[in-house]
């Protein structure tokens, strides 16, 4: 049931993901992005970490899709980026290809995790997700969650004086 | 524990069904007599001024991108006050600390006018 559900919800992301590139409206490009994302969001939940899936919704479906339809509403592109582009499509599909079968043969020969760290997938169960990052983040990583307000403050300035006339 | 997600699922089933019943079933039997009028793009009552597709002001790049930012800050939150009680004051002066730093950034925004919708 529950691997034919990933199924699923792997089919409706390979779909967006195709409509993000083949739309020809840029906005509906993004529309296919807020959908990939939400199915990623729902593919957290399945691995059992659903403050992941909180946050690639309301900051990646949310906020950032918000930023995205902005600037491409700011850029007005007009019929100019409703062509298609074909061109290099195949060496690029190509390469994709490859990177595709590599990651297969590496899943395939079991090497894709290093090893086990003291966090294992019982701990987040017994203890709960949300928990275990609260506190790690809150007594082992204090630093840098405290540096990550400067790089806040940095990104509001930043937006302020790229955005405003008169600083 | 994938179980407890079972209701969000058929919400989410029901409100698909639902979105895409009203389209389908409104296309099927609804009737459809168009005229000029009934075609023109709505546009509170008036009659629409040029294209919608228009460039917008950069205003509204920057409030989006103040919204990532204080967006971020509140996600930050979200494990905090689920640790809330158990980090105790510790926990209490280092949010603190973290929202007074984007106080300050705050503040510059304001001061700034970047809030104003000039």
């Amino acid at each position: 049931m529950e691997i034919l559900f990933f199924y699923l919800v792997a089919l409706v992301a390979v779909v967006s993901g195709f409509l993000v590139i083949r739309c020809q409206s840029p906005v509906n490009s993004a529309l296919g992005l807020v959908n990939t994302f939400f199915c990623l969001a729902i593919f957290y939940v399945m691995l059992h970490a659903p403050f992941m899936a909180a946050i690639q919704v309301m900051v990646y479906a949310g906020a950032i899709m918000v930023l995205i339809l902005f600037v491409i509403m700011l850029l007005n592109l007009g019929t100019e980026a409703r062509k298609s582009y074909l061109h290099g499509i195949v060496w690029s599909g190509l390469a994709s290809l490859a990177v595709l079968f590599n990651v297969i043969y590496f899943i395939k020969r079991g090497r894709v995790t290093g090893a086990e760290g003291d966090i294992t997938d019982f701990t987040v169960q017994s203890v709960g997700h949300v928990e275990l990052i609260g506190k790690t983040m809150f007594t082992e990583f204090l630093l840098p969650f405290e540096i990550a307000s400067i790089l806040l403050l940095v990104a509001i300035v930043g937006a302020v004086v790229l955005a405003k006339k008169e600083v | 524990m994938l179980d407890s997600y079972l209701p969000i699922i058929t919400l989410i089933v029901i409100a698909l069904c639902f979105s895409i019943g009203s389209v389908i079933f409104s296309r099927l039997i609804g009737e459809k007599k168009p005229t000029a009028i009934k075609l023109s793009p709505y546009e509170c009552g008036m009659p629409p001024v040029g294209s919608a597709r228009e460039r917008f002001s950069i205003k509204f790049y920057i409030i989006a991108m103040l919204f990532i930012v204080f967006d971020i800050e509140v996600v930050f939150m979200y494990p905090w006050a689920v640790m809330f009680k158990r980090l105790g004051l510790f926990g209490f002066v280092e949010m603190g600390v973290f929202i007074l730093i984007l106080l300050v950034g705050y503040a510059y925004v304001w001061k700034k006018g970047a809030l104003e919708w000039e």
